[in-house]
């Protein structure tokens, strides 16, 4: 067997040698993300930063990013862009709206009954998928760029949405609706009650407990799995400390969150999207095309993958998690507003990039992605308990996604 | 009395694993048209990068005189301010901007920093007079046909004050008339003095043009003819070209060929952005089971063109004409019913339209065959991986695991994720698109007896080659194509480079005649 890399002698070879199958590059921004927290534990007043209600409430505001940037990173890994995701879930919550409040200040619905809470749900979600099937229309089988299509379609849903609005807002909710944005599991903590506590949500500790297990389980079934094929795995120092320190992380957050109102229905949702499309990027014949189609184009063309058919349902895609974000904001805010989503699209693309995306297509994951938006959320967050002026918050954003870019350009051009 | 306007001088250019050129002299009088020829791949775009200064001096050992004194350039506007022109196959023309803005591109005529438009129109129709063109100088490039285009490029060389001008298969996308022309121009430009090089494969028109003619074969100088002294006819050229050694770098096969497999009906393909050109014209071949066949023709004759428009129509409109596989007619709407009815290609061009080089070589090996990897919607990672190992191999891929990305492998390493690739879909039909281009002789030999073990299967296999001596070495039988048409079917006990050579370089009024 030839030798992969030279020894070197000294102190940090041994170092070096325990790290070697080590992606410092993508757990670089893990390592980001904890840096950040700790930095606003020591700067916020009173550690305000680390405060159950500041935990809980950090979930909550960031649960729409989040949903629009897994089908952001989706759309970039192919190669694409969706300018118009911010609008298109300003639109939906609208249309949410008509389905689920009555009365209504808006005229020509009165032919609509009032339909109940999970129909609306539905219902907006299946909008969205059509608002989808448009862009995807336009992007896949005419051959338009989805930079046109989706600065058009930015200014047509916003329109769609005012049209629908009529200058005016639609609410409130039902609350059963709301529970999606607004909610938490168990918070009446009716199951912490049977057992005498009091103080902490039981629910919480137990789906925290539950997420724990399962996480662990899974890294050394996957560990075990690759091992049985003869596969290079990371080095077992290396594995424990990662998974005792992702484990501690998910049980603190959970700690944290049983102590204010439980676990948010908004982090639940997340939790299941993740899986599911982690899932369908890495183990999926549709992610795994989305992945050709950005590397190689011309090759995955010549692979037989049908190009257009992938492109097509991802924008499909894109606009049902438009949708689901857009519930999110009118099932937080009890109201769907015109201005709502304004700047979303940004956010959103931002945060895929932070998470490690490539401009070039072919490259990116969710939870990269997920990361990323978490970096921004927290930076957010933090900056506004240590009373930053938005001018200087809006400064911070816009250099840590240079700086995240061009640590990426210079890492990679690094390992060339 | 004649002197050396141009002496090249033991110029040699070493690639990684390739010596492109060795040892090269070539010496160019002043006021002669001198012919370089070669198969594919001898080395004559390399000879003249070097001599155009896309090679910068000390990428290459030797010297090099022009006018008597010695020149190293670091670029082409060293060598474009000496009068040395190079106008390059692939037209480097600005097709939304006008004729006289493409002339006077990067060398404008400017007034206080302004561009004159005035003069640069008048300047534009002086130089377009020489050539012969009456367009309105303000007509966009895209708008005129590409043999007046290529006038264009031989302006704009004029505008420059060119004193060595060099042609790279000028005449290959051109038609007769426009051919004729372009040499009617040379052969006036030499009257006025002007010192042209051409590269071409058309070797009649060498014959009728060139005053010597210099021959190269795998980067090596064979022999400079001189056409008025030597009696050299084309039949001269082909010998010089092909060579006549055939030693043992081919593995020796037994071949046992089967029932027919694999069969093409006139076959014919229009160009996708021209419906009124026809790029292969009514052809039809077949292939039998473990037989390799070969498909010859110099570049542009349509080669490829057939090949993707028979995988799944994925190149060319207007397609006509029938494919049968087994003796059954197949109906091939796209890549991926060619694919399910047993055909597999492999490009010429692996790094563009070959890998996604950004991932690892299972993920590439299994992407034509995914399905095979996923059970209840999922793909098994860890069985692509054991495939890949298999794969790694058999095929002997240079790589520390299947975990390696692609795009940081040898061109002989990622020719075999290629092959890996489109074995491992097991197709009956095989069609390899330049499989050795750009790799060494020793993972040649490896790819070659990749191919023969693939025959001895029992599949049919079609290679698609430049090199002419490849295909004489491994295949049973070679197609001849020559401006999109089938121009002659050699079987291995007739085999000869000369006889082949003369039907790839058979052009249309040969054809007729």
């Amino acid at each position: 067997m030839p030798k992969v890399s030279e020894k070197v002698n000294g102190p940090l070879s041994n170092l070096r040698s325990r790290l070697e199958g080590v992606d410092l590059r993508q757990n670089a921004i893990f390592i980001a993300l904890l840096v950040l927290i700790a930095f606003f534990a020591i700067t916020s007043p009173g550690h305000a930063s680390l405060t159950p209600d500041n935990w809980s409430n950090l979930v909550v505001q960031n649960g729409y990013i989040l949903v629009l940037a897994i089908g952001m990173v989706m759309v970039i890994i192919a190669g694409h862009i969706d300018l118009s995701v911010g609008s298109v879930a300003c639109f939906i919550g609208a249309a949410a709206g008509i389905l689920a409040c009555r009365p209504l200040e808006q005229t020509g619905w009165g032919w609509l009954p009032k339909f109940p809470w999970w129909f609306a749900l539905i219902g907006a979600v299946v909008i969205g998928a059509i608002v989808g099937m448009w862009q995807g229309f336009w992007v896949a089988y005419v051959g338009i760029p989805a930079f046109i299509v989706t600065l058009a379609g930015m200014l047509l849903f916003r329109g769609l949405a005012l049209v629908t609005l009529q200058n005016s807002n639609i609410g409130p909710f039902p609350d059963s609706f709301r529970l999606i944005g607004n909610g938490f599991v168990d918070k009446a903590n009716y199951l912490g009650h049977n057992f005498g506590m009091k103080n902490y949500n039981a629910a919480a500790l137990v789906i925290t407990a539950v997420g724990v297990v399962a996480l662990l389980t899974q890294s050394f079934a996957m560990r075990r799995g690759r091992i049985k094929y003869n596969q290079s795995v990371e080095p077992r120092t290396w594995f424990f400390v990662k998974n005792i320190l992702l484990a501690g992380m998910i049980a603190y957050v959970g700690f944290q969150l049983s102590q204010a109102n439980g676990i948010p229905w908004t982090l639940v949702l997340l939790v299941v999207l993740i899986i599911i499309y982690t899932t369908v990027m890495k183990k999926t014949t549709f992610g795994r095309h989305i992945y050709a189609i950005g590397g190689n184009l011309h090759a995955a063309v010549l692979s037989g993958i049908n190009v257009r058919r992938v492109n097509f349902w991802l924008f499909v895609n894109m606009g049902a998690l438009s949708a689901v974000s857009g519930i999110l904001i009118v099932a937080r805010m009890n109201s769907a507003v015109p201005k709502a989503g304004d700047g979303f699209e940004l956010e959103a693309i931002s945060s895929v990039f932070i998470g490690g995306a490539s401009v070039q297509g072919g490259v990116g994951t969710v939870t990269g992605s997920i990361v990323g938006g978490m970096i921004q959320g927290i930076l957010g967050n933090g900056m506004n308990l240590n009373s930053l002026d938005i001018s200087y918050q809006m400064t911070t954003k816009g250099m840590v996604l240079l700086l995240a870019v061009a640590f990426d350009v210079w890492s990679k051009k690094r390992t060339k | 009395m004649t002197e050396n306007i141009l002496e090249m001088k033991n110029i040699t250019m070493t690639f990684p694993g390739v010596k492109a050129l060795a040892d090269v002299t070539l010496n160019v009088e002043r006021g002669e048209i001198h012919a370089i020829c070669g198969e594919n791949g001898a080395g004559k775009s390399t000879l003249m990068k070097v001599l155009s200064g896309v090679y910068p001096h000390g990428t290459y050992e030797g010297t090099m005189f022009f006018e008597n004194s010695p020149i190293e350039f670091q670029n082409i506007r060293n060598s474009e301010h000496l009068g040395i022109v190079i106008i390059h196959q692939e037209l480097a023309l600005s097709p939304h901007l006008s004729i006289a803005e493409n002339i006077f591109l990067n060398n404008e005529i400017t007034k206080n920093g302004l561009v004159n438009w005035n003069k640069t129109n008048q300047e534009a129709q002086k130089l377009m007079a020489k050539v012969g063109l009456s367009e309105d100088p303000n007509t966009p490039v895209k708008n005129i046909g590409v043999g007046k285009q290529q006038l264009v490029e031989i302006a704009k060389a004029l505008s420059k004050k060119v004193k060595l001008l060099i042609l790279d298969e000028p005449t290959a996308a051109l038609n007769d008339s426009d051919s004729e022309h372009l040499l009617d121009l040379l052969r006036q430009f030499k009257s006025q003095g002007l010192t042209s090089i051409i590269i071409s494969h058309k070797l009649n028109e060498i014959a009728s043009i060139a005053d010597k003619t210099t021959i190269l074969r795998d980067g090596e100088v064979i022999e400079t003819l001189d056409m008025s002294k030597d009696k050299v006819d084309q039949e001269r050229i082909i010998k010089g070209m092909v060579g006549r050694e055939m030693n043992n770098r081919y593995p020796v096969r037994e071949s046992k060929i089967g029932a027919e497999i694999f069969r093409v009906e006139n076959w014919t393909v229009h160009h996708p952005d021209d419906l009124a050109r026809v790029v292969v014209d009514n052809a039809s071949l077949n292939v039998k089971a473990g037989e390799i066949v070969g498909l010859a023709g110099i570049m542009g004759a349509g080669r490829t063109e057939l090949a993707r428009s028979v995988f799944g129509r994925s190149w060319g409109i207007g397609i006509s004409g029938k494919v049968f596989v087994r003796g059954k007619e197949i109906h091939i709407k796209n890549i991926r019913d060619a694919i399910d009815a047993g055909i597999a290609y492999s490009t010429e061009d692996r790094k563009r339209f070959g890998l996604n080089l950004i991932d690892d070589i299972k993920r590439n090996i299994s992407l034509a065959s995914l399905h095979k990897f996923t059970k209840r919607g999922l793909v098994n990672a860890n069985e692509e991986y054991k495939v890949a190992s298999e794969y790694r191999t058999s095929m002997n891929i240079k790589a520390p695991s299947p975990n390696s990305i692609v795009g940081k492998l040898s061109g002989g390493n990622q020719q075999k994720v290629v092959l890996s690739q489109w074995i491992n879909v097991n197709p009956e039909v095989l069609i390899l698109d330049e499989p050795t281009r750009g790799i060494d002789v020793g993972a040649k030999y490896e790819i070659y007896t990749i191919i023969q073990e693939l025959a001895a299967q029992g599949k049919a296999v079609i290679v698609i080659s430049s090199e002419l001596s490849e295909l004489l070495g491994i295949c049973d039988r070679i197609y001849a194509i020559a401006e999109g048409k089938i121009t002659g079917e050699v079987a291995r006990k007739d085999f000869s480079p000369e006889l082949l050579m003369k039907y790839m370089t058979m052009t249309k009024e040969a054809t007729n005649a």
